[in-house]
């Protein structure tokens, strides 16, 4: 009886193997065909408004492959980049991006480290009062922010509305809230001897977040930003309602309002403006996901 | 480098007590290992030292000073973490170093210092390395490194060894008595390892649940135990714990296991027990070692009883072998040539003139 058992066992388990190394074969076939399947799907766009951006107007509306370039041109290229209202755009959305990443930053960071590591009352209802608040949707903001920076503008004569900066207190409404989120869960992750050994070491809370905790958690800090600017820049509602003059549009409104005029559609510039403005973005994410280098906290502790 | 005084410092963490009513003097220079199960409040006590733990009364004194609102950093004191909790991203020579720079000591003096601890510790060449490049051992080393550059009164060790496998730890254990010896700050260690207390401490301070058992020096404790808590917590195997009680046959006084076995006291143990209620319920205890094979040559106090033996371990220098005396098991430690086996009969002797007797109830010594 025993050794039926042993000889059964024996193959049972060789199969068991087999199947387990086909089981991932299978896998690895599965995860590449969805892949491919979800390159194509999110390409597709992109790579359409190349093609129509390299056509010009009379080729766009022939009535030919629309997916070839039959006579390819710069020329809408060439306008956008010599029109100085599209580079007043580009130029306003990046002082915007910019000047938004670098507030959310300096509000984002000791929020995070504060609700993170100084356990104080109703800290931790904050830290989920912080998040709740990223959950209400722009659309239903625009009208209260609306309401009250007209109160503003007739009590005190400030003009902010249709002004460029008036963004600069509107976008954080959105980055401030999501990244202090990400630096919380970052900085929570940080070991609790970290902190308390920098205290004995001398150091003051100040220092401990800009010399220990702001380096430790830089992976963090940098999705933060990449998030925080890819918001401002991308941002679309806020700029439509709270700018309209020509000259203090952003980039996303901006080509959507001077080069659509009535039911006249400029497409080639239209698609060469899109693409032009999700350049920056682009290059920010490639630079820097080298220095996105997760496990910095590699050796700190036992691990 | 200082002395360091507790006096009645108690910790309240909501309605719990983690540490109720501490009194402790470490002197200066000294080596102070507190030793205890998990949850017996040593940490926190440790913690308290540092400022890590704001205390809930009592007083806690460094150097004379009472320091219950002084923040850590104005302690004067340094400490070595479990996991190390060495800054990730800096070198090891930053990581040493960090104290002193905040503190804005001249560049010299830091290298000086550092080159100085590096060579003590025996990490000089992993100096310019990342914490991430070093072993588990070598971290240890550098964290110490950073304590001593700082050259505080009071070295605090949180269970230091715990994360390195046991040769390690014999290799580190010694490390750390050797910085010890050469650079004499006082120092507090905690640890649940009994045998790194046994061999660190100049006093061992044994607590539990929040409070101190007993304060001695590794012997004392070992052969004068104050409870049935620190008998059994130091030594290992543990002392055996014999339910007992004491009768007076013929004019000499005796104390009976069970209905088979009773010795008679040695005379100064007699002597010491008498004065004992007979009918008071007693606990024997008596360490492995002291209960051993029986010889030809039986010196005074020393008696033989048999025994069936349940599992014996072979240890190389020494067999334990196990047994039960009316349900209590029982732990002996025989010569490997004893003829020692498995579920078979054997003579043993037990010495009484190492003897403890203990109150069951109270668990106190008598």
């Amino acid at each position: 009886m025993s050794t039926l058992a042993i000889d059964k066992a024996g193959p049972s388990r060789k199969v068991k193997y087999g199947s387990m190394s086909r089981d991932r074969a299978w896998a690895l076939r599965w995860s590449y065909f969805f892949l491919v399947l979800f390159a194509i799907f999110f390409l597709t766009p992109p790579i359409y408004m190349l093609v129509t951006s390299l056509k010009s107007s009379a080729e766009i509306s022939a009535a030919t492959n629309p997916w070839w370039v039959f006579h390819p041109t710069l020329s809408n290229y060439v306008e956008l980049l010599t029109s100085n209202q599209f580079l007043r755009f580009f130029w306003n959305s990046s002082i915007v991006s910019l000047a938004v990443v670098l507030v959310t930053m300096l509000i984002s960071v000791p929020a995070a480290f504060a609700l993170a590591r100084m356990k104080f009352w109703g800290s931790t209802t904050l830290a989920t009062g912080v998040f709740l608040t990223y959950l209400i949707p722009d659309s239903l903001l625009f009208i209260p922010l609306f309401k009250m920076l007209a109160l503003v503008q007739d009590y005190t004569g400030i003009t902010l509305l249709n002004r460029w900066y008036v963004l600069l207190f509107i976008y954080p409404t959105l980055t401030v809230p999501f990244c202090t989120w990400i630096m919380i869960g970052y900085f929570a992750s940080i070991p609790k001897e970290l902190d308390e050994a920098a205290l004995i070491d001398g150091a003051s809370w100040l220092q401990t977040l800009t010399r220990i905790f702001i380096p430790v958690a830089l992976p963090g800090l940098i999705a933060a930003t990449i998030f925080a600017f890819t918001v401002s820049w991308a941002q679309f509602l806020y700029p439509l309602v709270f700018t309209t003059s020509v000259d203090q549009l952003v980039l996303p409104v901006g080509i959507t309002t001077t080069l659509i005029k009535g039911d006249v559609f400029n497409w080639g510039q239209i698609m060469t403006g899109a693409l032009l403005g999700a350049a920056p973005p682009l290059i920010i994410y490639a630079f820097l996901m080298d220095y996105y280098i997760a496990g910095l906290t590699a050796g700190a502790t036992k691990g | 480098m200082a002395d360091v005084a507790l006096r009645k410092v108690v910790k309240r963490y909501d309605d719990v007590e983690a540490v109720r009513g501490i009194d402790l003097d470490i002197a200066d220079h000294e080596f102070i290992v507190l030793v205890g199960p998990s949850g017996c409040g040593k940490s926190t006590t440790l913690r308290m030292i540092a400022g890590l733990e704001d205390i809930s009364d009592g007083d806690i004194m460094i150097g004379g000073d009472i320091v219950n609102d002084v923040p850590p950093k104005d302690r004067d004191i340094a400490m070595v973490f479990q996991n190390y909790a060495l800054y990730p991203h800096m070198t090891v020579a930053e990581n040493m170093s960090f104290g002193l720079r905040l503190k804005h000591y001249p560049k010299a003096e830091i290298k000086a210092r550092v080159t100085e601890a590096a060579r003590l510790l025996d990490i000089t060449d992993l100096i310019d390395r990342k914490p991430k490049q070093l072993s588990g051992g070598q971290r240890q080393r550098v964290a110490m490194g950073r304590a001593i550059v700082r050259n505080p009164k009071v070295f605090l060790f949180d269970e230091p060894l715990s994360n390195l496998d046991a040769k390690l730890r014999v290799q580190m254990r010694i490390e750390i008595k050797k910085v010890h010896q050469k650079v004499r700050t006082t120092t507090v260690y905690v640890t649940h390892d009994q045998v790194e207390a046994m061999t660190l401490a100049d006093r061992v301070v044994v607590m539990n649940k929040g409070r101190i058992e007993q304060i001695g020096t590794p012997n004392e404790l070992y052969h004068k135990p104050a409870t049935r808590f620190v008998a059994g917590f130091i030594g290992s195997p543990a002392m055996n714990f014999i339910p007992c009680r004491l009768e007076d046959v013929g004019g000499t006084l005796q104390l009976r296991l069970t209905d088979r076995i009773a010795f008679p006291l040695p005379p100064a143990r007699a002597a010491r027990y008498n004065a004992l209620p007979r009918t008071e319920k007693l606990l024997l205890g008596i360490r492995p070692e002291h209960l051993t094979e029986s010889h030809a040559h039986l010196a005074p106090g020393v008696e033989t009883f048999d025994t069936v033996l349940d599992v014996t371990e072979p240890m190389g220098m020494e067999t334990l072998v196990y047994f039960g005396l009316d349900g209590a098991p029982v732990c002996g430690r025989v010569d490997p040539n004893a003829g020692a086996k498995d579920g078979a009969p054997m003579r043993l002797a037990m010495d009484l003139n190492n003897m403890h007797l203990l109150n069951e109830e109270t668990g106190v010594v008598l």
